[in-house]
């Protein structure tokens, strides 16, 4: 780290999920906006317990099955009855039926891109930089440990202040991590 | 009101009322990722090579097979007039079926809230991409020339021609490769924060690149984790009428045609239950020996393999219903090619055949009735054996004795593999395993992060939450 490094929050640590959870109880009644909590595994209630809201996941797959399944129907239709049209056995040259299996099929194969990629682009991932996973106890967040950090970035942020609270939330290890 | 709460007194539940713990011991976090990823650090056990080696030769040996059968011809199987599908289709239809049972754990018992799961999803959704692999090389193999392989695709040539979408063959190019591509969507959605983990733990500069590139930068952010969570709820939503639907549509290769044996409407579901009965045979097949050898019992516990056992139990009896049902319906039919089909099957040159599926797959899974066989180890494994054996003979009961008595007795024959089928079936066996060995080598074969999300000091609420657990760094 050059001597320009500007910091980029604070690390607080904690070892339990029951801590973890009031401490981010806590964070949120502070007000805070820039910050977040990192745990090796989803922790359930800490959605709410950060005021968060329910993920927009959902659209994009949606948005991608509905895609899949116009497109499965289109294009049977179009090359089948359209662009070159046999006759087979007697059948028509489209019918809804027939061309449903693929088209199902394709609902389900753009649905699945739909909400992975939509994952991903909500994420903001993938990322090939982060200050934080620069930081040595920090690869313990996919260990054993948990950590709340408040940016400086956010407008409530204070040195002294911010340090408080999360001791008073009960961190016993608190870090300021570098940009 | 928070006083009010706390002085509320919950009664401590009766022993015989509390479940057995998923996970068992108490253990802590830092040991569940300590003991999987054990597994992929350091050398490779000697029993790793000893079965690396041989599936690694299998898997030549299919290369061979594969390259003598597209420079000669599809002449050099057993298929002949009238058996035009033998042990290709049969093959194929085989390791479909076996693919199943990872998206019914990694998908269908995610909707039910079945936390069990999580202690062998990885490795089953891992033996289902392999098991589609293996699957795929039969069709693409068996239309004989081989280098067109890519009409099946909607591509646009210089013949103007397009795929022909009312046949069924042409839905099962869709439904099989979809299922394999969302089925390695799910698998690699699960891995990444465990890819996470491996790279934090990783100690050279390699694996550090090569995990780091693949987990796309996961810190495991509680923002990025309810994204994630959301994704993963609606991948498993999807998969689940996925994978009851590429069986079903395997089935309709047979059941839109007009052959006694075929030709019935029992197909779908009848193929759905098969498939997820062998794929759990499969799935026990392989976590029996690997939980001894690479020390997870504590994770894949004798509670998983007794649940397991009874989905198999009860999957083996739904396939033992259809038996009996497509004989009924031969019989109320009214059609004596229907019937004759059907008694051709127990009587006819193929009896031993039929008899052998209907021991392996009706008789042998009603033993997992008991409690005492069900936690009996080397019976498990032999009896998860004889199911798959059972699935074959299936496939083999429904393709070969249904195609070898026409409707003109002119036209009767007997089949019989050639060497060749026999050791493209070996190879395929190379195929899987060296996939499985390798995957376990450089993957966690147990998902981690789930694992540690059912233990219960990860449960907020819970009296343990405040504890560590036992053993495990840090």
């Amino acid at each position: 780290m050059s001597a320009t490094a500007k910091p980029y929050g604070l690390l607080a640590e904690f070892d339990n999920t029951t801590d973890v959870l009031h401490a981010a109880e806590q964070v949120r009644d502070a007000g805070f906006r820039k910050w977040d909590v990192y745990m090796p595994f989803p922790i359930h209630g800490m959605d709410r317990a950060m005021g968060l809201k329910n993920s927009k996941v959902g659209w994009f797959a949606f948005i991608g099955g509905l895609t899949g399944y116009t497109t499965g129907m289109l294009m049977i239709w179009w090359m089948n009855a359209i662009d070159y049209p046999i006759l087979i056995g007697g059948k028509p040259m489209f019918s809804p039926h027939g061309a449903f299996p693929p088209s199902y099929e394709l609902t389900i194969l753009f649905g699945a891109f739909g909400s992975l990629f939509g994952m991903l682009f909500l994420n903001r991932l993938p990322r090939l930089h982060h200050p934080l996973l620069k930081h040595k106890r920090f690869a313990l967040a996919t260990h054993d440990r948990f950590f709340v950090v408040i940016e400086t970035a956010d407008p409530k942020y204070s040195e002294t202040e911010t340090r408080k609270l999360l001791e008073a939330a009960g961190s016993k290890r608190i870090e300021m991590v570098e940009d | 009101m928070t006083e009010a709460v706390s002085q509320i007194k919950v009664p401590v539940p009766p022993p015989e009322l509390e479940r057995v713990p998923l996970v068992q011991n108490n253990r802590s976090f830092a040991w569940i990722s300590d003991r999987v990823s054990a597994i992929t650090e350091g050398k490779a056990p000697k029993w790793w090579w000893a079965a690396f080696v041989p599936s690694f030769l299998a898997m030549c040996m299919l290369g061979a097979m594969l390259i003598y059968q597209i420079s000669t011809g599809v002449g050099v199987w057993g298929n002949h007039h009238p058996t035009m599908w033998g042990w290709d289709i049969i093959n194929f239809v085989w390791w479909i079926g076996i693919g199943h049972a990872g998206t019914l754990i990694s998908a269908i018992l995610f909707l039910l809230r079945q936390r069990w799961r999580t202690a062998v999803n990885r490795a089953a959704e891992a033996m289902t991409i392999f098991a589609v692999m293996c699957a795929g090389i039969y069709p693409a193999m068996h239309v004989g020339r081989v280098w067109f392989d890519w009409w099946l695709f909607p591509i646009p040539t210089y013949q103007g021609l397009w795929p022909q979408f009312r046949s069924p063959l042409m839905w099962d190019v869709f439904a099989v490769s979809t299922y394999f591509t969302v089925s390695v969507l799910f698998w690699y959605t699960g891995l990444v924060p465990d890819l996470a983990t491996m790279r934090d733990r990783a100690k050279t500069k390699i694996k550090q690149f090569v995990y780091g590139l693949f987990a796309l930068g996961w810190t495991g952010s509680n923002r990025h984790w309810s994204n994630y969570e959301k994704a993963y709820l609606i991948l498993a939503g999807l998969s689940t009428p996925l994978v009851l639907s590429v069986h079903s549509i395997v089935s309709l290769d047979f059941a839109v045609s007009q052959l006694p044996g075929w030709h019935t409407t029992i197909f779908p579901p009848y193929f759905v239950a098969g498939a997820i009965f062998s794929g759990f045979g499969m799935v026990l097949t392989l976590l029996i020996p690997l939980r001894s050898m690479c020390h997870l019992e504590d994770i894949i516990t004798m509670r998983h393999i007794d649940v397991m056992c009874k989905v198999t139990l009860a999957t083996g009896s739904i396939v033992g219903y259809a038996y009996g049902m497509e004989f009924f319906i031969a019989w109320y039919s009214g059609s004596a090619f229907e019937r004759f089909a059907f008694i051709n099957r127990a009587m006819g040159p193929y009896w031993w055949g039929y008899w052998l599926m209907v021991i392996c797959n009706v008789v042998v899974p009603q033993l997992f009735w008991f409690k005492r066989i069900r936690n009996h180890l080397v019976i498990v494994f032999i009896l998860s054996i004889l199911v798959n054996v059972g699935m074959w003979f299936e496939r083999f009961v429904i393709v070969v004795i249904s195609l070898h008595r026409e409707f003109l007795p002119a036209n009767w024959s007997y089949f019989e593999p050639t060497w060749v089928d026999i050791c493209t079936f070996l190879g395929t066996f190379g195929l899987f395993f060296t996939m499985f060995l390798l995957f376990m080598r450089f993957l966690p074969m147990i998902a981690v992060s789930e694992v540690k999300g059912v233990t219960p000091q990860a449960d907020p609420h819970h009296p343990l939450a405040k504890g560590n657990g036992n053993g495990g760094s840090h």
